[in-house]
């Protein structure tokens, strides 16, 4: 058995900042995100794209980067938890909601659920119970049993940013 | 101000959702390799050989073992003499997903390109993954050295036949509590470096310290030479306290190779890597009077421990016997069970661990016993418990004295938040409506033990012990930092502890910082298990705090010319009351505890630190009143779970939120466990057909309901702080009342028992042949 491995420069902006490597092409965006850009808020939780750990944005749209390789991404414009700002202590409302409403446990679905969180807040803004319930379908969290994960979202809708 | 009880938002929190925490898959130091395991792809087999030329061929493969390379080490500690279990599988393969070689490479990649080129031939055995084959007549032993695949059993005395002959009615039931699989959203990960002058290891576990004291005898190392980290640690539930394999190969691969050495599971390895929990059959039956009053009860168990008997999986079907006759007082009980080895993952602890077990079958027979009797659950329920008065109360086994309860109390406020009356007349007006979907109430007034607990009782289960260590120590500024063996995986510990010892000393919150998790830093500990941080944890941070108080109070009436007993701590200062204005502030007292010259003459300098191993005397028994509303889908039999109730008793409650947070993440689990999850394996060849959460149906928001919450308090008298623990209890509560709650709705067909998981198949079928499937 052998094995061909073949190297690519991919270059894409995380966060704002513009990175380009040389890497194996076979390279997950995950991965890339966090061995190789070394921002490592972006979880991996399983391998078969269930979790949403690896949630972030690709321009703006919500992804997993656990389904999209590295050069797919090439050329675009990603966002990772550690691209999250705001007037909470440096936090986005997303992110106060989940302190402030116990979102979060061990923390480690806790990333890619802000994310997708985000994601669909840009979508919907005012969403409805059911609405963040299905709109969060694709994270799983095994610690919070989710209740509290909806209030976070909601409480994010109460408080707009300033 | 007391925090102990106050809605306090967690430290633990800013650094976690700004991606900033620290998980061990995200440490990568220089010149890291990584591992990946060559698995068995048989259930049952023989090694024949293992030819990893190929793999070694490849660009960027630093090294390939086998058993071969670790005949120096012992087998792996913890499991009885005669189930060896080696490090790397030697000879034989018992379960598929069994490490049987390791490959390091530069990366992840090449490593799993390695782990693919490395070929292994097996001669395949009899495969047996469930106890009636692991024990048929043409069963073969997984352990010919034992000879038998029963590994223990533990007969009754008295199998009651007399007792259950006199009575009014009999009611049995065969009850399944299906194989479980943790799935923390973090796997196992391990990070290990050995470096001349010693060896860390960074893991996610539960417990470093048995960890490091395991690791340091399996390598011949001094403990001092050994040190391990859990950092941030993504959820365990029960599954990161196994001595997995990878946590002793890790070391040796990085002494070998002389770099730091990673591996980190993907989630299909962690399905078959990671022990699972649960799989018990029970036989349970009770003798009732016609006014359903329980006389007497058997309950027979069968664990399946899979491949090898970890210690705690050896040690569940004794909770579940200690706790087989849950809430009520019932004047005979018998209990016997077996422990069976059979060729699937490793079982072992699983949130409740042997507990949830114990409750979902008491709380099916009582429902059992008010079907034959006719009698509503609830009346059952209430004419059987164990009164208040009765407490400290003496079970059949003289370990287990409940401390305390008012079932009948947590009862009547679950009924109340559910409206019961009302779901029943509603129930009653929809029998006949065929266009409605069928309506279900079901309850459940389970009890667990927990707060591990006192020494002797424990033996059997290897590592949990009872006490639990603290070390509160004043820094020069007055501020703290708290130090506790309890390492957690979620449960909010910094923010827990510190509001503790916040309390005790008089320092605020934000000025208290807890360090768990590092064996360098905290001398001992046991971990955190077993719903114990609080009553364990908790209480050993509440002394050690109060002794340093005692302490700094000296220091500061000394400073102040004062009496100690004058003086009172309030915003972090010292105050002598009645004085407005005569004080000293916490830093002025901590600074000067250093200062030979200004403290008294009896103290030493330094002497604002306490280290404290906190022993409880017993156990103790969280519980509480649940109840689960379904509604049932009369064409699919789509189950929709309307209301869930859940009443919890957990004795002092430190932070509502945090409380909150664990009752509704156990009863995810349990809600889970009734309606979603089991391990499957097909029998024939013991593949596992749930490997990932594909087929593994770990639920979603989208699939779980709102939960209201209610409370009752008695406390716990075991430990100074009241508390009896609260991370088990909504798994162990949980699934009885969602299968009460189905049966129930599906009374109408004649259906007795529903096996969970509970899914539409399932009922569909129930619904079509009234319970005679
Ligand atoms: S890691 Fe991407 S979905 Fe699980
Ligand atoms: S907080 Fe632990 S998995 Fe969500």
């Amino acid at each position: 058995m052998s094995t061909i491995t073949r190297n690519v420069t991919v270059s894409m902006t995380i966060n704002g900042q513009s990175i380009t490597r040389t890497i194996d092409a076979r390279t997950l965006l995950v991965h890339f995100i966090r061995e190789h850009a070394r921002l490592t808020g972006t979880h991996v939780g399983c391998d078969t794209s269930n979790c949403g750990a690896c949630s972030i944005m690709i321009d703006g749209e919500s992804a997993k980067s656990c389904t999209v390789l590295a050069v797919q991404a090439d050329g675009c414009s990603i966002t990772t938890i550690e691209g999250l700002s705001g007037p909470y202590n440096g936090m986005s409302a997303v992110q106060e909601g989940f302190r402030q409403c116990h979102g979060l446990q061990c923390g480690y679905c806790t990333p890619g659920m802000v994310m997708a969180a985000t994601s669909l807040l840009n979508e919907i803004p005012d969403p409805s119970e059911e609405q963040i319930r299905s709109g969060l379908e694709g994270n799983l969290c095994r610690c919070t049993g989710y209740q509290m994960i909806v209030e976070s979202v909601r409480w994010a809708v109460e408080h707009p940013a300033p | 101000m007391s925090l102990v009880g106050a809605k306090v938002l967690r430290k633990e929190d800013p650094r976690l959702l700004s991606g900033t925490g620290t998980y061990v898959d995200d440490l990568s130091p220089a010149q890291c390799a990584f591992a990946s395991f060559v698995t068995s792809a048989e259930a049952h087999a023989t090694i024949d050989a293992i030819d990893v030329r190929a793999a070694l061929a490849i660009p960027g493969v630093l090294a390939v073992y086998t058993a071969a390379d670790f005949t120096d080490y012992p087998d792996l500690p913890g499991g009885l003499p005669t189930l060896e279990r080696p490090a790397l599988a030697r000879n034989t393969v018992r379960f598929v997903g069994e490490p049987v070689a390791v490959v390091v490479a530069e990366d992840r990649y090449i490593a799993a390109d390695a782990v693919a080129a490395v070929t292994v031939s097996y001669s395949p055995l009899k495969v047996m993954t469930t106890i009636e084959d692991a024990t048929a007549g043409d069963s073969v032993p997984l352990f010919p050295r034992h000879g038998s695949n029963v590994i223990t059993i533990v007969p009754t005395m008295d199998d009651l036949e007399k007792e259950l002959a006199k009575c009014h009615g009999r009611a049995s039931l065969h009850i399944v509590n299906q194989r479980c699989a943790a799935v923390p959203i973090e796997p196992m990960a391990v990070l290990a470096d050995w470096k001349p002058d010693g060896l860390t290891v960074w893991a996610t576990f539960q417990a470093p310290h048995h960890l490091r004291n395991y690791l340091a005898t399996w390598l011949d190392i001094p403990q001092m030479n050994c040190r391990v980290v859990a950092p941030d640690v993504g959820g365990g539930f029960g599954s990161k306290i196994v001595w997995y394999p990878e946590l002793f190969i890790a070391p040796v691969i990085s002494k070998l190779l002389r770099r730091p050495v990673k591996f980190a599971q993907t989630r299909t390895e962690a399905m078959m890597q990671m022990a699972h929990g649960r799989d018990q059959v029970h036989d349970i039956e009770v003798g009732y009077e016609k006014d359903g009053t329980i006389k007497a009860l058997r309950l027979i168990v069968s664990q399946n421990l899979g491949a090898y008997g970890d210690p705690t999986g050896l040690g569940l079907a004794v909770l579940t016997t200690w706790m087989a006759a849950g809430a009520y007082r019932i004047p005979k009980v018998s209990t016997s069970f077996r422990t069976v080895v059979t060729n699937t993952t490793p079982v072992a602890a699983y949130r409740g661990a042997g507990r949830p077990e114990a409750a979902y079958s008491i709380e099916r027979i009582v429902d059992q016993v008010a079907r034959q009797t006719g009698l509503d659950p609830a009346v059952v329920r209430q004419r059987n418990f164990i009164p208040p008065s009765a407490f400290p109360y003496e079970t059949h086994n003289e370990a287990v004295v409940y401390d305390s309860a008012d079932f009948p109390a947590a009862l009547a406020e679950c009924l109340r938040i559910v409206d019961y009356d009302a779901v029943r007349a509603e129930q009653k007006a929809r029998r006949n409506d065929p266009s409605k979907p069928l309506l279900g109430i079901g309850l459940s007034c389970w009890l667990e033990i927990a707060g591990f607990g006192p020494n002797g009782s424990l033996e059997g289960f290897g590592h949990l012990a009872s006490w639990e260590s603290a070390q509160v120590r004043i820094q020069p500024d007055g501020s703290a930092i708290v130090y506790s063996g309890s390492s957690p995986h979620g449960q909010g510990h910094e923010t827990m502890l510190s509001q503790i010892a916040s309390d005790e000393l008089g320092i605020s919150f934000d000025r208290i910082k807890v360090i768990t998790g590092d064996t360098a830093a905290v001398l001992q500990g046991i971990g955190t298990m077993g719903s114990r941080g609080a009553p364990t944890a908790g209480s050993a941070v509440k002394v050690a705090s109060s002794r340093v108080l005692t302490r700094a109070k000296r220091i500061a009436a000394h400073l102040l010319e004062a009496a100690e007993e004058d003086l009172e701590v309030v915003d972090d200062a010292f105050n002598v009351k009645g004085s407005p204005g005569k004080k000293v502030s916490w830093g002025d007292v901590a600074w000067a505890s250093f200062q030979p010259l200004r403290i008294p003459p009896e103290l030493q300098a330094g002497s604002l630190e306490e280290r404290l191993f906190q022993e409880s005397p017993n156990f103790s028994y969280p519980s509480g009143a649940y109840a689960c509303v379904v509604e049932i889908d009369r064409e699919t039999g789509d189950v929709t779970i309307r209301d869930m109730v859940l009443v919890d008793d957990c004795g002092t409650v430190i932070n509502p939120l945090l409380a909150e947070g664990q009752v509704h993440g156990g009863v995810a689990q349990g809600i889970a466990q009734a309606l979603y999850e089991g391990v499957s394996y097909d029998s024939s060849t013991g593949q596992p057909v749930t490997a990932n959460l594909l087929d593994y149906l770990v639920p979603s928001a989208a699939d779980l309901p709102d939960y209201k919450v209610g409370r009752t308090t008695t406390l716990c008298p075991n430990n100074p702080l009241g508390a009896k623990g609260i991370g088990e209890s909504g798994s162990v509560g949980a699934p009885p009342a969602v299968i009460n709650a189905i049966v129930d709705a599906l009374s109408e067909f004649g259906v007795d028992h529903i096996d969970m998981p509970a899914t539409p198949e399932k009922i569909w079928k129930a619904m079509k042949s009234g319970g005679n499937s």
